[in-house]
């Protein structure tokens, strides 16, 4: 076991390699770019949809049942159904990251939405704003924080399971997980997951640093 | 992409083993979680600053990718049941952990004291008064680990195993889309029937939320 370990560690810093077309520093790029292109794509489509389903209160049924739904769905089984029926090419992996990641952005934005205090959204209808004003100046910035959880849960899920690119012949970190299987090669799968492991949380981290930074102003002291 | 009827009609029985073999690994593996939860939330829920460290940890672990869990485990575990289904426990721990903890926090205090008042001992007070409280939040835990298990289980077939996901890479193999559709449709009925009954699981566990609407 100790081996193992003192392997993976000189697999991970061994300068020769991060270099090249197989090496980390361009499978980690590879990775972060699948993944931050799905969840932004995800996210482009599930926030009207979350944001609507809150400000209207209609629908919530949908976007419960959306994302059992979504997490009810077999990532590999998707990804092998629109290979097999698109051809070769990264559609197969995008459309499964996709749809991982756009019920978790659903359904924190919608809970979001309606965690804003009733009360609050009279007041601002009684000031005389309009649906969009109450909406984007009110409802919002309130709902922001469940939002950006959202969005972080989803960024987590698609780093972790863009490794799946690899299984269809695309690159990003997968590439080690999958070619270490083939080649009985433990020390490169390890290697491979625990780039993505740390590549997750430092996103993550990121992500929690950004939204402190947005809304240091406001402070939610009791709920 | 057309589905071959008579290919699902053929392979019905091989269809029915997987389909309870992938039912089986879930299903151990939420009853695991919990197992494993319940306790290090009470934990996590007492002592507070156990609470980040016990989260974070199950953070860390979702974040690692299913197919690497599994890999991490055979040389400890082998090319067997166990590790898929040790691999799967790992998932649903981040999800039952945190809302168990949720759950318990979410119990008023009044009630905890109005316990502790009459004279109730606190091991008495966690398994009659607080988890009973917290059951309708454990339950939504319950609930989620479940569905995510059953979809996860058919990353195993990386290693041999995963159930209705030996579908998957056999059509995958063989150019063929029914086994793959069929194991798509196979597992999204799975977790509906399974949610359903927790559903229903829940509606019988806890009579005293059904009293609120009338």
């Amino acid at each position: 076991m100790y081996e193992l370990f003192s392997d993976l560690g000189s697999w991970l810093t061994s300068g020769e390699q991060w270099a090249g077309p197989d090496g980390i520093a361009h499978r980690l790029a590879e990775h972060l770019q699948y993944s931050l292109i799905a969840t932004l794509v995800a996210a482009v489509i599930a926030l009207p949809v979350g944001l609507l389903i809150g400000h209207t209160g209609r629908g919530a049924f949908l976007a419960i049942n959306l994302s059992s739904f979504g997490r009810a769905l077999p990532t590999v089984g998707l990804v092998v159904l629109v290979f097999l029926a698109s051809g070769l090419s990264m559609t197969p992996v995008y459309v499964a990251l996709v749809a991982l990641a756009v019920p978790a952005i659903v359904t924190n934005t919608y809970a979001g939405m309606t965690a804003v205090d009733a009360d609050v959204k009279d007041a601002a209808r009684g000031q005389g704003m309009r649906a969009h004003q109450v909406l984007f100046q009110v409802e919002l910035p309130l709902a922001l924080p469940l939002i950006m959880t959202g969005l972080r849960l989803a960024l987590i899920q698609v780093v972790a399971t863009a490794t799946i690119a690899a299984y269809v012949s695309f690159g990003g970190l997968g590439r080690y997980v999958f070619d270490g299987l083939a080649q009985r090669d433990l020390v490169q799968v390890l290697g491979g997951a625990v780039l993505v492991a740390v590549i997750a949380v430092v996103l993550d981290l990121v992500l929690a640093g950004l939204q402190r930074a947005l809304f240091r102003h406001r402070h939610h002291a009791a709920h | 992409m057309t589905v071959e009827w008579a290919w699902i009609s053929d392979h019905a029985s091989d269809l029915a083993t997987l389909t309870v073999s992938h039912l089986q690994a879930a299903l151990t593996a939420v009853a695991l979680g919990l197992l494993i939860s319940l306790p290090l939330a009470v934990v996590a829920h007492r002592i507070r600053p156990l609470r980040g460290l016990l989260l974070g940890l199950s953070n860390v672990l979702f974040t690692i990718p299913s197919i690497a869990i599994f890999v991490l485990l055979l040389p400890v575990t082998g090319l067997t049941r166990t590790t898929t289904v040790v691999g799967l426990t790992v998932y649903t721990l981040v999800v039952l952990l945190r809302n168990t903890v949720e759950g318990l926090d979410a119990v008023p205090v009044k009630v905890r004291e109005a316990a502790r008042a009459m004279g109730t001992r606190p091991l008495r007070t966690l398994l009659t008064v607080e988890l009973p409280l917290a059951l309708p939040v454990i339950m939504a835990g319950v609930r989620i680990a479940t569905v995510m298990s059953i979809s996860l289980v058919s990353v195993a077939t990386y290693i041999g195993d995963g159930g209705l996901g030996q579908l998957f890479t056999d059509g995958f193999q063989r150019n063929f889309p029914t086994p793959v559709i069929t194991g798509v449709v196979l597992t999204l009925l799975l977790a509906l029937v399974a949610d359903a009954l927790l559903v229903a699981v829940q509606y019988v566990l806890t009579p005293w939320t059904r009293k609120r609407g009338a």
